[in-house]
């Protein structure tokens, strides 16, 4: 198996589902980052039997609140000193922006260019989100 | 307070806010000489996105009572300077020559895209098929002066109650007072939707009942608050054949009411009430539609801070 380094102080975000791990390496800017950061695809995992991962080097303050939209099963470890200090629980975000688009064409957001489209949380059980706008109902499925 | 504050979504207001708007209107009703210079040098921008003749009038009256002035626009195409600006750029150039923006648009949640640029109040004049909060306020303030109360009434709604946004509203305003009961009148493919039956009646223990005609319940009746029923939105041809004379007022149906009955409509109407009660003292749907200007006097004086 192919061998990363395990790091000091960082972040590893694991149990990505095999094939996401560029949409949310992409998603969380690491393509710009000026820090050391590598994507593993197709790590073989007991769990899910194919994984996805990304391991952060020394930066340890990135937001990773919408992780959880995108999807909560994904662990996020938070290293120092070589020591997992922090996993942190990820559960659906009570806003999401910018992420979903509104489905509704009667919503502004259909017409407006640079608007930003905006979900709020309804209810957290169901994964039930509504467009800040028109009220619209969107179903998180993951 | 409200002064500052916006007006997007009928429920933006607490109680006491709504109560004191409705106060403040009566005051303006009855002692208008009072009011007549209290928006003196301000400005009311009337952006309507969409022609609506009735609902600008009525700001624009409003305002003009008030000893304000007036300027806007009333559909896009008769601006070109709007035409095709997105809506921040719009909002932020009109707000630095207006004190307050009464906003009609086709776009839902497009009043709420244009608080958030606005320095200044921003009431929402219609939101395509959305909201209609100074609607909701009318019908506030008409159920209060003609019956002199908001509580301990039986209202009767008629009509499209599904897809009737002042229905909705008129229930989520009125399920907040005492005693209310509702009787709810259409037919079954146009009932209330189900968020409103388990949300705002069944988890607040307000009594309602659901009735496919007006004629059987018409007699226990308060208030009846009509609204129009279109043909298309029968699901059959039957059903419409059925029950299309049940949601037309005429009277026949009224020689069964109470005397006491105040009949309100949102306007405009169509044919679901007959021109031959117009005349009815029970027939309240013209004096609503003053109603609506002073209660639009009485928000845009609390909005700008002036009464
Ligand atoms: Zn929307």
């Amino acid at each position: 198996m192919l061998y990363i380094d395990s790091i000091s102080k960082g972040i590893v975000i694991d149990h990505i589902r095999a094939g996401a791990g560029f949409s949310i390496f992409k998603y969380l800017d690491l393509d710009k980052a000026d820090f050391t950061v590598a994507l593993i695809i197709n790590a073989p995992s007991k769990k899910l039997g194919k994984k996805d991962l990304i391991k952060i080097e020394n930066k340890i303050d990135l937001d990773l609140a919408m992780l959880g939209f995108i999807d909560p099963n994904i662990t996020v470890n938070i290293i120092e000193g070589e020591k997992i200090v922090e996993k942190i629980n990820l559960s659906l975000p009570r806003r999401v922006e910018g992420i979903i688009e509104c489905k509704n064409p009667r919503c502004v957001t259909s017409m407006e260019r640079n608007i930003v489209h905006k979900f709020v949380l309804m209810d957290e059980k169901d994964g039930v989100y509504k467009c800040e706008y028109c009220d619209q109902i969107y179903s998180w499925e993951g | 307070m409200l002064q500052g504050k916006h007006l997007i979504d009928p429920e933006d207001f607490s109680i006491e806010e709504l109560g004191s708007i409705l106060e403040l209107a009566e005051d303006m009703l009855n002692n208008q000489a009072k009011f007549k210079d209290v928006c003196n040098g301000q400005i009311l921008g009337t952006l309507f996105y969409e022609p609506s003749t009735r609902t600008r009038f009525s700001f624009e009256a409003a305002m003009i009572r008030l000893g304000g002035r007036v300027i806007g626009f009333a559909e896009p195409g008769s601006s070109s300077v709007m035409k095709g600006e997105s809506i921040p750029d719009t909002i932020r150039t009109v707000a630095s020559y207006v004190d307050i923006i009464a906003m009609r648009h086709p776009k839902e949640g497009a009043p709420k895209y244009a608080s958030y640029y606005s320095p200044i109040p921003i009431i929402n004049a219609g939101d395509g098929g959305h909201q209609h909060p100074t609607q909701m306020l009318t019908d506030l303030f008409t159920i209060k002066e003609v019956k002199g109360k908001l509580s301990n009434l039986t209202i009767g709604l008629c009509g499209d109650l599904k897809f009737g946004r002042t229905v909705h509203s008129l229930i989520k305003a009125m399920s907040r007072y005492e005693n209310v009961k509702f009787l709810l009148i259409s037919p079954n493919e146009l009932q209330i939707p189900e968020y409103i039956r388990t949300e705002i009646l069944a988890n607040k223990d307000i009594p309602f009942t659901e009735v496919e005609r007006l004629e059987d319940v018409i007699d226990s009746l308060d208030i009846l608050y009509m609204t129009r029923v279109q043909k298309e939105r029968f699901f059959n041809e039957a059903d419409y054949i059925r029950l299309k004379d049940s949601y037309i007022l005429d009277k026949e149906k009224l020689k069964l009411a109470k005397d006491d009955l105040s009949i309100l409509h949102p306007f405009p109407r169509v044919n679901e009430i007959s021109y031959e009660i117009d005349e009815d003292p029970r027939a309240c749907y013209f004096d609503q539609l003053k109603y609506g200007m002073y209660v639009r006097m009485a928000l845009i004086a609390k909005l700008l801070g002036v009464a």
